[in-house]
């Protein structure tokens, strides 16, 4: 399921303080941006992902039905599912509950952009607070969260997630949170680690000799310096949560109208009919594989772009 | 894994030990001569050509083996395979018929039946089935104290029976005589009709004294939190059905032999393997794959394409009911005109095309129209959309109004190949006359079954039943016998009827009861009854005939294979 | 050293003592009582009522916490609602199967991933480079139930080449004596037993295989990057060594360190892996006994599972954590 990352290769161990080089075209953020430009990986990420928010943001006006909708209701019967070009009207043909499956597809995206979004976002901010306060603040505290993120860790990321959607119940929100929960320890984790090898940098040492108190030092050298990992994660969660959304609609969470235009819940209603209309499985699954290596692609070409050892190169 | 007194068949023995047991030489040499005595063994045996090991595809692993103590359907048909009770099933019927006992009279009360039964028949350990059996088995159930009284632990009998001895009061049997070897009487307290069709269930099958005594098969529990089955459930049932027990390895398959000394036909199969595979479309890819040779609950959208690619698709009589299920806690629910006008909004053909499998009949009623009680001139409430937004006017709801739909998840029942696909169905159709619902998905067990059964949080709902044998009562005093939270109720009127009819023991007058209460039921609307849909198996080409029966007594003696 | 690994123990002690809270508050915290659980479709009012009598679910929550944590104490997990069997004999039949395709599918990934990530590093940025980045991508991006699914569609029923499901052929009657099927057939001299359940496991294999493959290829490219730039492999190549000696000797045997952790690391997603794939492959395992664990709900048996799974995890930690120290001087373990 969900991927624990290791830390970039190696901590950042620039005697200057590079969030606050902010002279010239050197800067990290601006060079990593020009290094991303001349990727050819970062390029067809960027491409895959602007098509994919391009089609969410136009759902309504690209898709012919609406994504609830049961146009072809009349047309199914249990043994047959018009398939693609076999029924006027519905181009990549009908679902087991008469869905129009292109509509279905082109809706999925809105609703796996939201899933993404909104795990990603709730896990992030669980995470960075979980690691500021540890990475922060040191001592019992930090050993007291981090005995905690153990706990989480130590549950597979899929046991963890289904253990929570099982006790917020069938619908969509649980998903999101069972996800997001998921995530939580990995960002804790990454965002302390990070913080940990800045923390006997030079730059940091130097605003300690001029007496910065440490919550100064934390927020405004420490923090902005390690949310390098922290964004290649999240961008790597985004993939991460529709394929994590895919496996516990696999799993029969997930709540709502069953024929809710959501490439999972599409992919595991599907199964039952594997043998009969393939097509129907086949097509989520890859919009599922193509958005996620769309964000994977650019979180990786960010990940290498941020990376001070490749950077030298 | 062998019952003392018959020789083990050496191809069988399956050695089990602990992960941390050493494996001696000794150990080694003998398994070295099972292998070789096993070879020799395969083949010699069977019919000509006929492989006679047959492989079925269960769903699930049987929750135990001791069919006293079971009630789902993958026990039962193991059980089915190993055991026998007094009453049997009339092939392709619900209906009782004679098989370990040869005959029966009932008195003239009703109350006491005096069983003759057949001779010369043998447990798989080698003693004797005879009358002591009979009542050792009728005393085992009657005594059962604590735990094993637990409705999840003993739910037939505590369903049918009602009580124990340490509660005679509530209990319906009473006490069983041995008159000879052959002949034994068993008393009730009560009447009850239901008695002879009844024993044909699996749950009352005849178990082998001795064994159930040497391997403790009423010591259940350890702990009290859940039920740990007993040895005698894990892997010592005996019974003097067709097949023995052989193996069992928990996840992965159950083997079960051919009873060399069993007393009727024995068939073509020598060696049956339950294969268990929970995953439907695996099941079908198994099949496909040739590793099985058949398996139940065909999925509705595979039967075409199985039957096209040359598999033998079989389809059971429907003894089953699906309905959509009203919480009358609910106002507009409490409301008949609301429930009337529901039941003119849903189109049953409509749905079961779209939805239910092949053989699929609509249904008027709650119960199928082979049991007894079946009432042909039943009201019947027309598909008429605009009577259905009529009616929701009168009542005061003009514009339709919003209401919980519950429905289950990732399950299958005979009754329900996919839920989701009928809640979809329902839900559209519901649209049409202005009733919107809120969609409340929930996983089958154990979430819905308690939101259902246990709590008054439910508006409509899906639910059904598959008759154990042929009782009305077992279908609509179930549903309908008493005040439950699933339908939230109370009509003292229906509630007094089936009680009464339950208790009659003329059975000609109790079949006119049913009549008049199926009536009632049909006047009163407690829920719509949607389908009895047909339940499949599927099989490979070399099944060539398999004994579908209705009430899923099957027993693979009757199987007939081509190769 | 000691003082640290005895530290880390003892404070195992507390994390697992907030799990099994956790893990208690949890099980009541769940939607629908118990007692329903056991009953299916004919449950009566009376029959849930006497259930919750008789398994002491309507005890004060305490009382119930304290009777949950001195069993736990005594080792006893408790029994499967959904089997019937105490939830340790449960875990020990279906281990093995797990630690059987794990094998395989880390087979697998560590003999495909580390020469692809090796390669990829050593060719940066060429084409050999950027289609294993891509192909290691792809591997993380496929539902891993998904790819099971078509890998079992093209092998299993499109060219029946490998069997689609279970641990060994119905028909094989094997001994078993380890429950390590291929193992048992090797011990026994069944070699078709061995061969007929080896062959069960590659499908598996493959599709478990590909999530530690996509990560280890990432970590073996990144961590070889990184060595092979490093001031002492400058200086061995400074001092005129052998190309062929500098990368055996001191890239690639430097560059193994975090991949070796990385692996160790990868448990937790092995095992929610396996949930998918052995659902798929109906295969007997440990995770398809967690799925159906999941889907009915089979509380003593997820928290037994999770305790487990957790007091294995903190132990990995541990070495890892203590690897990482051995590493880099500059962390210390806490």
């Amino acid at each position: 399921m969900s991927t624990v990352l290791p830390p970039a290769a190696g901590g950042s161990a620039a005697p200057t303080d590079p969030a606050l080089d902010t002279g010239g075209g050197t800067g990290l953020w601006k060079d990593a941006f020009l290094r991303l430009r001349r990727n050819p990986q970062a390029i067809v990420g960027a491409i895959i992902i602007g098509l994919f928010l391009l089609v969410a943001a136009l759902a309504p006006i690209l898709a012919p039905y609406g994504g609830n909708d049961l146009p072809g209701r009349t047309s199914i019967t249990p043994t047959s599912i018009p398939g693609p070009g076999e029924i006027d009207g519905f181009p990549l043909g009908l679902d087991r509950f008469g869905g129009d499956v292109l509509s279905k597809l082109i809706w999925g995206a809105q609703a796996s952009l939201l899933i993404g979004v909104v795990s990603t976002t709730l896990g992030l901010a669980g995470g960075m607070l979980l690691g500021i306060l540890s990475g922060g603040l040191g001592g019992w505290v930090d050993t007291v969260i981090m005995r905690f993120v153990d706990i989480l860790l130590s549950i597979p990321s899929l046991l963890l997630a289904v253990s929570i959607a099982a006790v917020l119940g069938q619908s969509p929100y649980a998903i999101m949170i069972a996800i997001a929960v998921a995530q939580i320890p990995i960002f804790a984790r990454l965002l302390r680690s990070s913080m940990l090898s800045q923390r006997g940098a030079d730059y940091i040492l130097a605003a300690r000799t001029l007496g910065l108190s440490r919550s100064t030092i934390t927020m405004s050298h420490l923090l902005p310096n390690s949310m390098g990992p922290l964004i290649v994660q999240a961008t790597l969660t985004l993939a991460t949560a529709v394929i994590d959304a895919a496996a516990l609609s696999f799993l029969g969470l997930g709540g709502g109208l069953p024929q809710t235009a959501e490439w999972g819940r599409m992919l595991t209603y599907a199964q039952a009919e594997l043998a009969v209309a393939p097509q129907l499985a086949f097509l989520p699954g890859a919009c599922i594989v193509i958005t996620a290596l769309g964000f994977t692609l650019l979180g990786e070409s960010l990940r290498e772009a941020l990376d001070p050892k490749t950077r030298r190169k | 894994m062998s019952n003392s007194g018959t020789p083990v068949r050496p191809r069988l023995v399956k050695k089990r030990a602990a992960l941390t047991a050493g494996i001696s030489i000794g150990a080694l040499l003998l398994t070295g001569c099972v292998q070789s005595e096993r070879e020799e063994n395969t083949g010699a045996e069977g019919e000509g050509a006929v492989d006679s090991t047959f492989v079925f595809a269960a769903s699930a692993d049987p929750k135990s083996l001791d069919p006293a103590f079971a009630s789902d359907g993958e026990s039962f048909r193991v059980s089915r395979q190993i055991f026998e009770g007094l009453v049997g099933v009339k092939e392709g019927t619900p209906d009782p018929e004679p098989l370990l006992a040869d005959s029966w009279e009932i008195s003239e009360d009703g109350l006491s039946t005096t069983f003759t039964l057949k001779e010369g028949v043998k447990f798989h350990d080698g003693t004797d089935f005879n009358a002591d059996a009979v009542c050792f088995n009728f005393d085992r159930w009657y005594n059962w104290t604590g735990l094993q009284q637990a409705p999840s632990v003993s739910p037939y009998y505590n369903d049918l029976f009602r009580g124990f001895a340490d509660k005679p009061e509530e209990a319906i049997y009473e006490s069983c005589e041995v008159n000879g070897d052959n002949e034994a009487t068993v008393k009730l307290a009560k009447p009850f009709a239901g008695f002879i069709p009844a024993l044909s269930l699996p749950a009352f099958a005849m178990q082998s004294p001795t064994a159930l005594e040497q391997y403790k098969a009423d010591e259940i529990g350890g702990s009290a939190e859940s039920p740990e089955q007993s040895e005698y459930a894990k892997g010592h049932p005996v019974g003097t059905g067709p097949f023995k027990f052989e193996s069992w390895d928990v996840g992965q398959q159950l083997d079960l032999s051919i009873f060399e000394d069993y007393w009727g036909e024995k068939g073509q199969i020598t060696e049956t393997i339950f294969r268990i595979i929970d995953d439907p479309q695996a099941r079908r890819q198994a099949l496909e794959a040739g590793t099985i040779d058949g398996y139940d609950l065909v999925a509705p959208a595979d039967t075409q394409s199985l039957k096209d690619a040359g598999y033998n698709v079989v389809a059971r009589d429907p003894f089953t009911i699906l309905y959509l299920g009203f919480n009358h806690k609910i106002e507009q629910l409490a409301n008949p005109q609301v429930r009337e006008a529901i039941a003119h909004a849903i189109d049953k053909e409509a749905l079961v095309n779209q939805t239910l499998p092949e053989g699929t009949k609509v249904a008027t009623q709650f119960i199928p129209d082979v049991v007894d009680g079946y009432n042909e001139d039943v009201s019947t409430y027309d598909f008429d959309p605009e009577k259905a937004k009529e009616l929701l006017a009168e009542a005061g709801y003009p514009d339709g109004f919003e209401i919980q739909f519950n429905y289950p998840t990732n399950i299958s029942r005979p009754y329900m190949p996919t839920p989701e696909q009928v809640f979809t169905n329902l839900q559209a159709q519901l649209a049409d006359v202005g009733i919107t619902v809120t969609p409340t998905p929930a996983a089958w067990s154990p979430d819905y079954l308690d939101q259902i059964q246990g709590t008054e949080d439910h508006g409509l709902h899906l639910l059904g039943w598959t008759g154990d044998y042929n009782d009305t009562d077992n279908f609509i005093g179930v549903f309908f016998g008493q005040e439950k939270p699933e339908f939230g109720f109370n009509n003292p009127e229906l509630f007094a009827a089936l009680d009464e009819a339950r208790g009659m023991s003329d059975r000609d007058e109790q079949t006119k009861a049913y009549e008049e209460i199926n009536q009632q039921i049909a006047e009163f609307i407690p829920a719509i009854p949607l389908a009895h849909p047909a339940p499949s198996l599927a099989f490979n080409e070399r099944v060539t005939s398999y004994p579908a029966s209705p009430v899923n007594d099957e027993v693979f003696t009757n199987i007939e294979l081509s190769k | 050293m000691l003082r640290v690994i005895g530290k880390r123990i003892a404070l195992l002690i507390p994390t697992l003592f907030g799990l099994s809270i956790l893990l208690f508050l949890w099980v009541r915290s769940l939607p629908g009582g118990p007692a329903t659980a056991l009953l299916g479709e004919k449950a009566t009012p009376e029959a849930v009522a006497r259930v919750n009598e008789l398994y002491g679910f309507d005890r004060p929550l305490l009382t119930q916490y304290f009777t949950y944590i001195g069993k736990l104490l005594q080792g006893d997990f408790g029994v499967s609602t959904n089997t019937g069997r105490p939830v340790l004999e449960e875990f020990a039949t279906r281990f093995p199967a797990t630690i059987e395709l794990t094998v395989v599918a880390l087979i697998f990934a560590i003999g495909v991933g580390i020469p692809l990530g090796y390669l990829a590093a050593r060719y940066y940025g060429r084409f050999v480079d950027h289609s294993s980045v891509v192909l290691s991508l792809i591997g993380i991006t496929v539902p891993v139930f998904f790819l099971a699914f078509i890998l079992k569609y093209l092998f299993a029923i499109q060219w029946p080449i490998l069997p689609p499901d279970g641990r060994q052929d119905p028909r094989i009657d094997a001994t078993h004596v380890t429950d390590f099927y291929v193992l048992d057939g090797l011990l026994t001299g069944e070699w078709d037993a061995a061969w007929d359940a080896f062959l069960h496991l590659i499908l598996p294999g493959l599709a478990l295989g590909t999530i530690p493959l996509a990560i280890i290829v990432r970590i073996t490219r990144a961590s070889v990057l990184e060595v092979q730039n490093a001031d002492y492999v400058r200086t061995a190549r400074a001092k005129g060594l052998l190309e062929r000696t500098i990368r055996g000797r001191f890239v690639l045997r430097n560059a193994m360190l975090p991949v070796v952790t990385t692996i160790g690391l990868q448990l937790g997603l092995l095992i929610s892996g396996a949930i998918l794939t052995e659902t798929v492959f109906a295969f007997n395992g440990i995770g398809r006994f967690l799925r159906d664990a999941i889907f009915g709900l089979d509380y003593p048996v997820l928290q037994g599972f999770i305790i487990f799974i957790a007091i294995l995890y903190a132990l990995i930690n541990l070495i890892v954590d203590l690897s990482y120290s051995v590493i880099d001087p500059r962390v210390r373990v806490q």
